[in-house]
């Protein structure tokens, strides 16, 4: 690490902070909110209140970030070791979620898209849409690792077939889910005031915690981003791993999906989950991961996700008008990837470093 | 190694071949309905329209043709399908080499139709138009059978101002900015609120671009806020229903004789289920059963008798959930 040496012992604290890649989406974070906090502090109150079935629930303008974020949020962390291995993105994760959930609904409906009891335990529902985002998953996968097609192009095919295969499994037909229990994963759970959707995003952080810190997935992921060919020469699999990595992100798609149609109740395979995509590489790249892959922060993308549904949050709050609210979020938008680019970050560094050594000269004079 | 490999590209390969063989089989389902067979007396139709998956309407709308335009009521149908212009008029240049006697179009782009309706009419092909316009001469169509998206906004906005409420304080949820169902449903509205700014105050006005999740996310919002309201004036059915999970979780009563009116379009049939049990107060309709008004232009054209007029607009009804019975739901539901 030529960097480090270069670096004097004691480094400045804002040289040391712009290093840290976390630092960007944090940092828009905190400005989203003291935007907020100055325009109007009652954006962060929180209440809690009874629903319609008499349950207490919390609710407030933070509660709808961390519950509408969910999806997002999971299907980051797939997108991340996506983007960190193959060093490409899955554009196809809406589709993906529309396949998903229509074939969760397939299995809870059976043949009656109205029946009015579950044909089938909402676990093996969930188990079936897993297995099916999974395969898909790794269609996408061999096509980028066996076969070398550019990520974009590869997911291509399914981002453009999606839709339309998630039509054919319900046949056309929009199930509807009558039974309740199965509502409670995309909102509450009976006596607990916290959206399910935010414990759900919980739980996979933890276990993608737990993963990258006792296995090596986190190293291998990185080195075959970095350099295919080295890996291989130090006995990585690289293709296995690239697969295996669209393999996770179906994963984190099927989960996605099931928070999605659980929401609501019932599936438009048309428009659901619509443009996530786009939002999902936005996370990745607000957390100030290389989108050419290589090294990545997990953590980072996942904030980065939160950034992005407090900005339209805080949009709908500010009742920006509707046709206009994309030109909105994308000059915030340019503003935060701008900032978080390498260069830029590194530039911020070396202006820091001046600073400090200009007073510091000033102190000795 | 080698094995593994191989496995992979058999998988990807098999997945590969399943989709295509799924493809292969809507084709060859909507193929077999045209058949080469056509007998003398069968009048011969060439029909293009938009993706049946691309919503409910459309499903619905495909189904109506389908069976108006079955053998049984003497016709030879063949159906071609897509979201894009050139596909569409690459289709339309097929059957008109096929010799129609009536080419049926719901054009995907209002532009670029000109030279090939002209075809048509060099070659004695009977053009009408149905679901939507395009930019072409009249002379070009016989008829066209359209909905009025502006008629659908004035029946919902006069049975709202029909409810007598002391103020209207309405959120107002959008679809697709710019489309012909959102221009429409939103002018009367606007116009509505404009005219009489004492009583009625649009709190909320927001896309949600049809989806029901991002309905949910703007009415959370308004809530959140603490603002008042008591119109949720939703521009289909699918956003009404994520409007409605957001006022569930906020225990804030919906529907007949409620504190919020909910109010949506489309007609699907879940939707008109939500009416019947009180749940929602209106939905407007947008009718896909188009076959009717077709079957009746073609029937005065064999005939050789003279339409009223090129532009038909279709009866579309909006229905109250005080009155609506499950007669309503059967017929209308789509």
């Amino acid at each position: 690490m030529p960097n480090k040496k270069a670096m004097p012992p004691k480094t400045p604290l804002w040289a040391r902070l712009t290093k840290h890649q976390i630092i960007i989406p944090i940092a828009a974070l905190l400005l989203l909110a003291l935007f907020n906090l100055i325009a109007d502090p009652s954006f962060f109150k929180i209440t809690l209140k009874d629903n319609s079935n008499g349950d207490p629930v919390l609710s407030g303008n933070l509660i709808s970030i961390i519950d509408n974020g969910s999806e997002l949020a999971i299907l980051a962390l797939g997108m991340t070791l996506v983007t960190a291995a193959s060093g490409g993105q899955d554009i196809s994760v809406g589709a993906a979620i529309a396949i998903s959930g229509s074939v969760m609904l397939r299995v809870l409906c059976g043949s009656d898209s109205r029946s009015e009891t579950l044909q089938a335990p909402i676990i093996v529902a969930f188990l079936m849409a897993c297995l099916v985002s999974m395969a898909f998953g790794a269609f996408n996968g061999s096509l980028v690792a066996f076969f070398k097609i550019q990520p974009m192009v590869a997911t291509l095919i399914l981002f453009t077939a999606g839709r339309s295969i998630a039509a054919w499994i319900n046949n056309n037909e929009l199930p509807i889910v009558k039974d309740e229990s199965f509502a409670y994963f995309g909102n509450y759970i009976p006596g607990i005031p916290i959206p399910t959707p935010f414990l759900i995003a919980i739980a996979c952080f933890i276990i993608t915690w737990l993963i990258m810190k006792f296995t090596n997935l986190s190293l291998y992921v990185q080195s075959v981003g970095i350099n295919e060919k080295t890996s291989r020469l130090n006995g990585l699999n690289p293709e296995f791993i690239k697969l295996m990595t669209y393999v996770l992100l179906g994963l984190c798609v099927a989960v996605a999906a099931f928070i999605k149609v659980s929401r609501i109740s019932t599936i438009n395979y048309s428009v659901v989950a619509k443009d996530i995509e786009m939002d999902a590489i936005l996370a990745v790249a607000l957390g100030g991961n290389a989108l050419s892959g290589g090294r990545f922060s997990m953590g980072a993308s996942v904030l980065g996700a939160y950034v992005i549904q407090f900005l339209t949050t805080t949009l709908y709050k500010f009742e920006v008008n509707a046709a206009a609210l994309p030109a909105y979020k994308a000059v915030v938008v340019i503003i935060l990837v701008v900032l978080s680019a390498p260069t830029v970050r590194e530039k911020l560094s070396r202006l820091g470093k001046k600073l400090h050594k200009n007073k510091a000269a000033a102190e000795t004079a | 190694m080698k094995m593994k490999k191989l496995l992979a590209v058999l998988s990807s390969a098999v997945l590969c071949a399943a989709m295509l063989s799924a493809c292969g089989d809507s084709d060859s389902s909507s193929g077999s309905k045209s058949g080469g067979k056509s007998s003398g007396d069968l009048i011969k139709v060439g029909i293009i329209n938009n993706d049946p998956n691309e919503s409910g309407y459309r499903t619905a709308n495909d189904k109506d043709l389908k069976e108006a335009f079955s053998e049984k009521n003497g016709f030879d149908a063949s159906f071609a399908y897509s979201l894009k212009n050139d596909e569409q008029i690459t289709a339309a240049q097929k059957f008109i080499q096929d010799e129609v006697d009536y080419l049926l179009l719901s054009a995907a782009d209002t532009a670029g139709w000109d030279s090939v309706l002209k075809e048509a009419q060099d070659a004695g092909v009977r053009v009408i138009l149905f679901d939507r316009t395009i930019d072409a001469d009249e002379s070009l169509y016989e008829a066209s059978i359209v909905s009025d998206m502006e008629k659908e906004g004035d029946t919902a906005v006069e049975w709202l101002k029909g409810q007598n409420l002391d103020s209207y304080k309405v959120i107002h949820i959008q679809g697709v900015m710019g489309s012909a169902a959102q221009k429409g449903r939103s002018g009367a509205l606007d116009e509505a609120a404009a005219a009489d700014s004492s009583k009625w105050e649009i709190v909320a006005q927001q896309t949600a671009e049809w989806n029901a999740e991002k309905a949910q996310q703007i009415v959370q919002s308004v809530i959140d806020q603490g603002k008042e309201f008591n119109v949720i004036y939703a521009e289909n059915d699918d956003m009404a229903k994520g409007a409605v999970a957001a006022l569930d979780k906020a225990n804030i009563s919906h529907g007949v004789g409620k504190d919020v009116i909910v109010m949506g379009f489309d007609c699907n049939k879940w939707a008109l289920e939500e009416l019947l049990a009180q749940n929602w107060n209106y939905d407007g309709q947008c009718n896909p059963f188009q076959s009717s008004y077709i079957l009746d232009v073609i029937d005065k054209l064999e005939n050789d008798e003279k339409l009223d007029k090129k532009v038909i607009v279709m009866d579309e009804k909006g229905f109250d959930a005080s009155t609506i019975t499950q007669d309503d739901v059967d017929k209308y539901g789509i």
